[in-house]
């Protein structure tokens, strides 16, 4: 059995009287690239800030890298977190960030950061404030990977870099993985560039997990069926996800397999997870989440393989 | 699943991150000296990525570039130069033992264990020169690509009709491009 790299259980965050995140309860295994998707304020941010001891819940609980609880010294130093806007000090040589980071932490492979940096054209005396954005995210990357994380945990780390940055960003993140092991959980709403990179996907919505499981999984559980607008309202054999409907055809995104039956006159179509979770992001309602390992899901839901 | 492999990959290379050097740009791609052929993805193709690399080593396997013996992409050299997920990679090369093409070895990587191709390369040269002058005059003849796409699917069609059934790989490659030059 494989460990679970961040697990939550019955988890809530309350700033005032809003809950940034409710009853939010996830087993995300190791090994993976796992994405967390969802809308702006759907609760993302606030899950990574929970999982990596930034902040504390307001109900129920969260653990990390096996069973260490969130936040515990064991957990920080497993656990490596770049935060939305590139965290650093703009005054400061990359030289100097080295150093800095290598003072405050317990490891740090000074070998490592400085041939990546020299790989990567960074020169060592530039001050961080005057790097490109995609160098500044690549230092900050350099800096969270150098700490040999066994977790690397990434909020909205490509929002703001061109396709060539982003492209190389997610390169030196998935390098690491291959060399490593280390696992990766990242939000983003980039989903377009998701289906390359991500093996494990969490869908967030207004505050509540709505899908969570592996990418392989979830595809082959789901299928687009096409059909005659006459007919759409008659399909009950499998749950309906989401409808999109024209004067004539209409799309039906289902929970079936590829052995599931076809009614007759319609087509089956595999998905893609762009679709999947554009599908489901539509309708905040629906929900599939695996079944037997949690206790409780947010929804009622079915099991999704 | 793939947690075990990637482990087994990551022993393999080592602190290969830190050493691999000068070869490595930024994620542009450390070329392996050792790989004969480099993956290219299509967005727009619908296809899983794990099977688009299952495809491109048939392919490279048909036409002759990739022989037994031979030694696949290292995984973090395709991981680096593309952006995607190593456990893609790893399913791929997975399949591609599956069916008998290639088979891992502990500590070095994955080779090429089968073959795909029916005819050697010279012979092959020449099947693609002579395709390419029945492409000529069907050009001249005013048909488009899609045009010679159909026309060539019909005469393979009625060419393996002719011959009864519907014909293996081999004979597929063999006759098929015979009977159009």
């Amino acid at each position: 059995m494989t460990m679970n790299i961040i697990e939550t259980s019955g988890l809530g965050k309350r700033y005032g009287s809003t809950w940034a995140l409710r009853e939010c309860t996830l087993a995300i295994p190791a090994g993976h690239v796992a994405a967390l998707v969802g809308p702006n304020g759907a609760g993302k941010t606030t899950l990574l800030n929970l999982a990596v001891g930034l902040a504390e819940p307001s109900a129920g609980g969260v653990t990390v890298l096996g069973d260490k609880p969130a936040g515990s010294p064991a957990a920080l130093d497993g656990i490596a977190f770049v935060a939305q806007d590139t965290p650093l000090y703009k005054n400061l040589s990359a030289a100097d960030m080295l150093h800095l980071t290598r003072n405050l932490n317990r490891r740090f492979d000074q070998p490592y950061a400085e041939t990546r940096l020299a790989e990567l054209g960074i020169p060592l005396n530039r001050r961080a404030g005057k790097l490109s954005g995609g160098q500044q995210a690549q230092l900050a990357l350099t800096l969270a990977l150098a700490r040999r994380p066994r977790l690397l945990v990434l909020d909205e780390p490509v929002a703001m870099l061109d396709p060539i940055a982003r492209h190389d960003f997610m390169a030196t993140v998935l390098t690491a993985m291959a060399d490593d092991g280390v696992s990766v959980v990242l939000s983003s709403h980039v989903l377009a560039e998701l289906e390359r990179v991500a093996d494990y996907l969490i869908l967030l919505s207004r505050g509540r997990v709505q899908v969570a499981g592996e990418v392989a999984g979830l595809l082959a559980s789901h299928r687009m069926l096409t059909g005659p607008t006459t007919e759409a309202d008659k399909y009950a054999e499998r749950p309906v996800v989401h409808v999109q409907r024209g004067g004539a055809q209409t799309h039906l995104l289902v929970r079936a397999t590829a052995d599931d039956p076809v009614p007759p006159g319609w087509e089956a179509h595999p998905v893609d997870l762009e679709e999947l979770a554009m599908a489901y992001l539509r309708e905040p309602g629906a929900g599939a989440l695996p079944g037997p390992s949690r206790g409780r899901g947010t929804q009622p839901s079915e099991v999704t393989r | 699943m793939a947690i075990d492999k990637g482990n087994a990959q990551a022993g393999r290379s080592g602190a290969s991150l830190a050493s691999a050097g000068g070869g490595g740009t930024p994620g542009g791609g450390p070329r392996g000296p050792g790989s004969r052929i480099e993956f290219r993805l299509d967005a727009a193709s619908g296809v899983p990525t794990y099977l688009q690399l299952v495809h491109q080593v048939e392919h490279a396997l048909r036409l002759g570039y990739l022989k037994p013996g031979d030694q696949l992409p290292k995984v973090r050299d395709v991981v680096a130069s593309l952006a995607i997920n190593p456990n893609t990679v790893l399913k791929a090369y997975k399949e591609l033992e599956v069916k008998g093409l290639a088979a891992g070895r502990p500590g070095q990587g994955t080779f090429v264990q089968a073959t795909l191709s029916q005819v050697a390369l010279p012979e092959l040269a020449g099947l693609h020169k002579s395709l390419l002058g029945w492409l000529g005059s069907a050009d001249a003849a005013g048909l488009d690509e899609d045009g010679i796409v159909a026309l060539f699917t019909s005469a393979l069609r009625d060419f393996y009709e002719r011959r009864g059934g519907t014909g293996d790989r081999r004979g597929a490659a063999d006759g098929g491009t015979e009977g159009v030059a």
